[in-house]
C-alpha cells in the first residue's frame, strides 16, 4: 500500500548494462564478427574503400528493408517490393524518355516527383487491398507483386528500358556515383532515411501504433486505434521507401528490364528479420534492420574475397542466415 | 461440506518443502501441500501469492528448485508439458486447450487416437464419448465443432477430457469465472459426483463462497509461504480473507454516496439496438454508479460496446450530455468523455510483450506528444503518477505486462483507461480473477472516481459487487434490459428474479 520510494533510484538503475536488449545487441554483434573475419580471410577486406562499398551496394535492399520494418512491424507482410523496385523505375525512365518536359532540370525533378507518387500509390493500393479488402497480405502482395512483375514485362515488351536522354543521363549519375563531404550519396542516404524511420517509429504517436497494432490487434481496436489506417500507412511508408530505392537505382545503370529487382522482397525480409524486428509483428528495430543489409551484402563481399567458396553459392548463405537469425531470436528470447 | 470421509484416506499426490525461484526471485518458500484420494481441496491467496506455480510443480509443467513431490507416498519426479496426463494428473485451464476447429470426439481423443488395423476407429471413438458425456449428464453433441459450443459446454468438454484420461487429480483454476451460477453449480453437482468416486480435486479459486460451498478442505497461501491447511468446515470467508491478506479487512466497499435526483444526466442511451440487443435504454448520472447485472451472455459487454462505438448499432441514440455520438466511432466517443474498459485484460486490454509504460499511454499519446514528438519525460511521469494513484507493485521497473500479477494488470488496465480522463467510464468486470485484497483496492477507486463527479457504469456478474457498489442496478436478459432497481429493491433475490425472467419492469 506504502507509495514505492524506489522512484528516485529507477531512474538510476535504468541504464545499467542488465537491461540491454541480447536481440537488439546480437546483430550488431554479428556484424562485428563478420568484420573480423573478413579482415582475417582478406587484409583489402578492411580497407574504408572495400567498406564504402559494400555499403554502398547494399543501398537499395537496406532503404527497402527500412520500409518493410514498419510493415512487418505493424503485423503485415510485403512480397511485391521487389517487382515494384523494377514497374516503378520502368515508369519513371519511361517518363524521362517521354520528353514531356524540354528543360532538363525541370524534368528530372519532376521525374523524381512522378516516382514518389508511383510508390505512394503502388504502397497505397497493397495497403487498401489488405485492410479494406481484407485479404491476408501474403496473398494481397504476392498478387500485385505479380501485377507490377507483370507491367514491367509489358512495357518493356520483354526487352530493357533504357534511359536515352544522355544530357539527363549525365546529370542524374552523381546520385549514385556522387560523393557528399567525402561520403557516397547512396551511404548518406540510407542514413538519412533510417534516421527519419527511427524517429517515426520511436518517437511519434504513429510509431507506438504501429507496434501495438503488430503486437494485438484487438487491445489496439479497444484503445481507440484506427488499426486499417495504421496498416495502410505502413504499406504506403513501404512503397516511399521503395520510390527511394528506385530514384539511386536509375542513375545507375539507366535500364530497367522485366528481371529488375528479382528476388528483392526476399532479402528485404531477411535484412529485417536478422535485425531483429519479430516476423511476427510488435517490435520494429529500424537500425537493426539497416545492420542486417549490411551482413547480407558482407557475407557476398567476404566470399568474393576468400576464394573458399563459390561466389554462386550467396543465394544458399543467405538462406541459411535467415533460418540461424531466427534460431538465435528464439533461444535469446528463452533467456530473457 | 463433510469432512468426514476423506479423514484418513490415503494422500494421492504431496509436496514437501517445496520452494521455486524464476530467475533468482524466489517466489514459493518451502511450501507442504497434501492432496488426499477423493477431497476437493481450495487452494487460495493473493494474486502473486504463489497458487499457479505450486500447481503447476504438482502438475510437472515446472520443476521445483528443491523440495520433493510424493505420488502415492513414493517420490516422483514428474514428466514435464504434461506428460503428467499419463499419471492421471491433469489441469483443466482457465483459458481452454481447445482446437476450435476440432469436434468434441476428436478433442476427446486428441493425441491418443484410437485405431484399427491402422485407421481411426471413429465408431467406437464417438461412443465413447457419448458414454463419458452421458456419464456427466451433458447433453453436448459428440460431434459438435468445440467453436460451436458455449464456454460453459467447453468446459464440459475439458472436464470429459479429464474423465476419459481417468484422471485421479484434477487441477481447476478458476473453473468458474466464466460460467453463470446454474452452469456453476451443474459443475459443482459434477465434480462432488466425481469426488464421491475418488477423484480428488484441487481448486484454485477467489469466489470465497464457492470455496465455502464445495470444498472440503482449505490452504491457504501468502507470499509464496504456507500459512494454514484447515478444513473448510471450521473457518467461515471472512477468517480466509483474512489469512489471504494477512491483516484485517476493513469494509470491501466505500460507503455509496447516491448522486442527487436533480444531478445533470450525462449519458442517455435510448433504443440502442445491434444484432442481439435489442432496444436497451437507460441514463447515467454524474457522479453515479450504475451497475450492470445478467446472466453470461445476456448481452451486457455487446451493449457497452455498441455505447461507446467498438460495434456498430443497428438503431438507437447515444447522448452524452445531451449531445448525440456517432454510431461506431471510438474516436468520436472518446471525445466525448466515454471510455470502455474491457474485461478482457489480457487479449484485448494490454499489450503483454509491452512495458508498462507504452500501455499506459498507448490511448492518450496525444497528451504526451508535441509536434508530432513523443516527449518521454512527460510519458515517465503519467507512469509514476499511475503508479502512485493506482497502487502498481511490481520487483522490476521494465517488466513486460504479462509477467505483472492479475491484480497488477488490472490496475495498469484501469489507469490506461484514466489516461484519457474520461467523463464516463464502463467498466465491465471490474475484478475478474483478481484476489480480494486488490479488489478491496478497485472498489475504492470506483469509489473515489465517483465522488470526483465522474460516472461508472460497472457490468459484473458477480452480485455483491454490483449490490455493494451501484446506487442502481440494470439487469439484462436475453439482450433487453428486463429492470432497473433502486435502493432497497437491490438484492440477490430480486437481481435473480429479473436475470432469470420471472420479472420484468419497463426501463428507467
Amino acid at each position: 500500500m506504502s507509495v514505492n520510494q524506489e522512484g528516485s533510484q529507477e531512474a538510476i538503475r535504468r541504464r545499467s548494462w542488465r537491461d540491454i536488449d541480447l536481440r537488439a545487441v546480437a546483430p550488431f554483434v554479428a556484424l562485428a564478427l563478420l568484420l573480423l573475419v573478413g579482415a582475417l580471410v582478406n587484409p583489402n577486406f578492411i580497407s574504408i574503400n572495400n567498406l564504402a562499398n559494400v555499403a554502398t551496394r547494399s543501398a537499395f535492399i537496406a532503404i527497402i528493408a527500412v520500409g518493410a520494418t514498419f510493415v512487418i512491424s505493424s503485423g503485415d507482410l510485403d512480397l511485391s517490393v521487389g517487382a515494384m523496385v523494377a514497374f516503378i523505375a520502368s515508369l519513371m525512365i519511361l517518363f524521362m524518355n517521354s520528353g514531356v518536359i524540354a528543360d532538363p532540370v525541370l524534368m528530372l525533378l519532376a521525374a523524381i516527383l512522378f516516382a514518389i507518387v508511383a510508390g505512394t500509390l503502388c504502397g497505397l493500393t497493397n495497403g487498401l487491398i489488405t485492410t479494406v479488402g481484407r485479404i491476408e497480405p501474403f496473398i494481397a502482395t504476392l498478387g500485385t507483386m505479380g501485377i507490377y512483375r507483370g507491367l514491367t514485362t509489358w512495357l518493356s515488351q520483354g526487352g530493357a528500358i533504357t534511359l536515352k536522354e544522355p544530357e539527363l543521363q549525365e546529370m542524374y549519375r552523381p546520385a549514385y556515383f556522387g560523393t557528399i563531404a567525402g561520403v557516397p550519396v547512396p551511404i548518406v542516404v540510407i542514413l538519412a532515411v533510417t534516421a527519419v524511420a527511427a524517429f517515426i517509429l520511436y518517437r511519434t504517436r504513429y510509431g507506438r501504433h504501429v507496434v501495438a497494432v503488430g503486437s494485438n490487434r484487438d487491445v489496439a481496436r479497444y484503445s481507440g486505434i484506427s488499426v486499417n489506417r495504421v496498416r495502410t500507412v505502413a504499406f504506403v511508408i513501404q512503397g516511399l521507401c521503395v520510390a527511394v530505392a528506385v530514384l539511386l537505382y536509375v542513375p545507375r545503370l539507366g535500364s530497367t528490364s522485366a528481371t529488375t529487382g528479382i528476388l528483392w522482397e526476399l532479402q528485404a525480409i531477411t535484412a529485417v528479420v536478422v535485425g531483429g524486428t519479430a516476423l511476427k509483428g510488435g517490435a520494429g528495430r529500424v537500425w537493426g534492420t539497416i545492420c542486417g543489409a549490411f551482413i547480407l551484402e558482407l557475407v557476398g563481399n567476404i566470399m568474393l574475397l576468400s576464394n573458399f567458396i563459390s561466389e554462386y553459392l550467396i543465394g544458399a548463405i543467405q538462406g541459411a542466415i535467415i533460418i540461424i537469425a531466427m534460431l538465435v531470436q528464439r533461444s535469446l528470447v528463452r533467456k530473457s | 461440506m463433510t469432512t468426514e470421509h476423506v479423514d484418513g484416506a490415503p494422500v494421492v499426490l504431496s509436496a514437501r518443502r517445496i520452494s521455486k525461484s524464476f530467475s533468482g526471485v524466489q517466489v514459493l518458500f518451502s511450501v507442504d501441500f497434501e492432496l488426499r484420494q477423493g477431497e476437493i481441496h481450495a487452494l487460495m491467496g493473493e494474486n502473486g501469492a504463489g497458487k499457479s506455480t505450486l500447481v503447476k510443480i504438482l502438475s510437472g509443467f515446472e520443476q521445483p528448485t528443491s523440495g520433493e513431490i510424493l505420488l502415492d507416498g513414493k517420490s516422483a519426479k514428474l514428466p514435464a508439458n504434461g506428460a503428467a496426463e499419463a499419471l492421471g494428473i491433469v489441469i483443466i485451464h482457465q483459458e481452454f486447450n481447445l482446437a476450435e476447429h476440432l469436434t468434441v470426439t476428436e478433442s476427446l481423443f486428441l493425441g491418443r487416437e484410437v485405431t484399427r488395423f491402422g485407421v481411426l476407429d471413429r465408431k467406437f471413438m464417438r461412443a465413447e464419448t457419448r458414454r463419458v458425456l452421458d456419464l456427466l449428464g451433458s447433453h453436448v453433441d459428440e460431434n459438435a465443432m468445440i467453436g460451436s459450443l458455449s464456454i460453459a459446454e467447453k468446459q464440459m468438454v475439458e472436464i470429459a477430457k479429464a474423465i476419459s484420461r481417468d484422471a485421479r487429480v484434477v487441477f481447476m483454476d478458476e473453473p468458474t469465472a466464466v460460467l453463470s451460477r446454474e452452469e456453476t453449480n451443474f459443475l459443482f453437482r459434477l465434480v462432488r459426483k466425481l469426488r464421491d468416486k475418488g477423484t480428488s480435486f484441487v481448486f484454485v479459486s477467489h469466489k470465497l463462497d464457492e470455496v465455502m460451498e464445495l470444498t472440503d478442505r482449505v490452504t491457504v497461501l501468502r507470499d509464496g509461504q504456507w500459512i494454514k491447511t484447515s478444513p473448510t468446515s471450521v473457518l467461515d470467508g471472512e477468517a480466509i480473507a483474512q489469512l489471504m491478506v494477512g491483516r484485517e479487512l476493513s469494509s470491501l466497499y466505500a460507503a455509496k454516496t447516491e448522486p442527487d435526483i436533480d444531478e445533470e444526466v450525462v449519458l442517455r442511451v435510448a433504443s440502442v439496438s445491434t444484432g442481439y440487443v435489442r432496444d436497451a435504454s437507460f441514463e447515467v448520472r454524474r457522479g453515479e454508479i450504475l451497475g450492470f447485472s445478467g446472466m453470461i451472455g445476456s448481452g451486457r459487454t455487446e451493449l457497452m460496446e455498441a455505447v461507446v462505438g467498438l460495434r456498430s448499432r443497428l438503431a438507437g441514440e447515444v447522448l452524452v450530455r445531451g449531445q448525440p455520438v456517432a454510431a461506431g466511432d471510438v474516436h468520436a466517443a472518446n471525445k466525448a468523455g466515454l471510455a470502455y474498459m474491457t474485461k478482457d485484460r489480457k487479449a484485448k486490454g494490454l499489450l503483454l510483450n509491452s512495458g508498462m509504460m507504452a500501455n499506459l499511454t498507448l490511448q492518450s499519446l496525444g497528451r504526451h506528444s508535441r509536434l508530432g514528438y513523443l516527449d518521454p519525460a512527460s510519458e515517465e511521469a503519467a507512469l509514476a503518477k499511475a503508479r502512485r494513484r493506482f497502487d502498481i507493485r511490481v520487483r522490476d521497473e521494465k517488466i513486460v505486462a504479462g509477467r505483472m500479477s492479475g491484480g497488477n494488470q488490472q490496475k495498469l488496465l484501469l489507469a490506461k483507461v484514466m489516461e484519457t480522463d474520461p467523463s464516463i467510464i464502463i467498466i465491465d468486470e471490474p475484478t475478474r480473477g483478481i484476489d480480494v485484497g486488490t479488489k478491496q483496492q478497485i472498489y475504492h477507486f470506483i469509489s473515489a472516481l465517483a465522488r470526483d463527479g465522474r460516472s461508472i457504469i460497472v457490468v459484473s456478474s458477480e452480485m455483491p459487487e454490483v449490490i455493494g457498489l451501484c446506487s442502481r442496478v440494470a439487469v439484462m436478459r436475453e439482450g433487453q434490459i428486463a429492470g432497473v432497481l433502486e435502493g432497497d429493491e437491490i438484492s440477490e433475490q430480486e437481481i435473480m428474479r429479473y436475470a432469470a425472467g420471472l420479472k420484468k419492469k419497463t426501463a428507467a
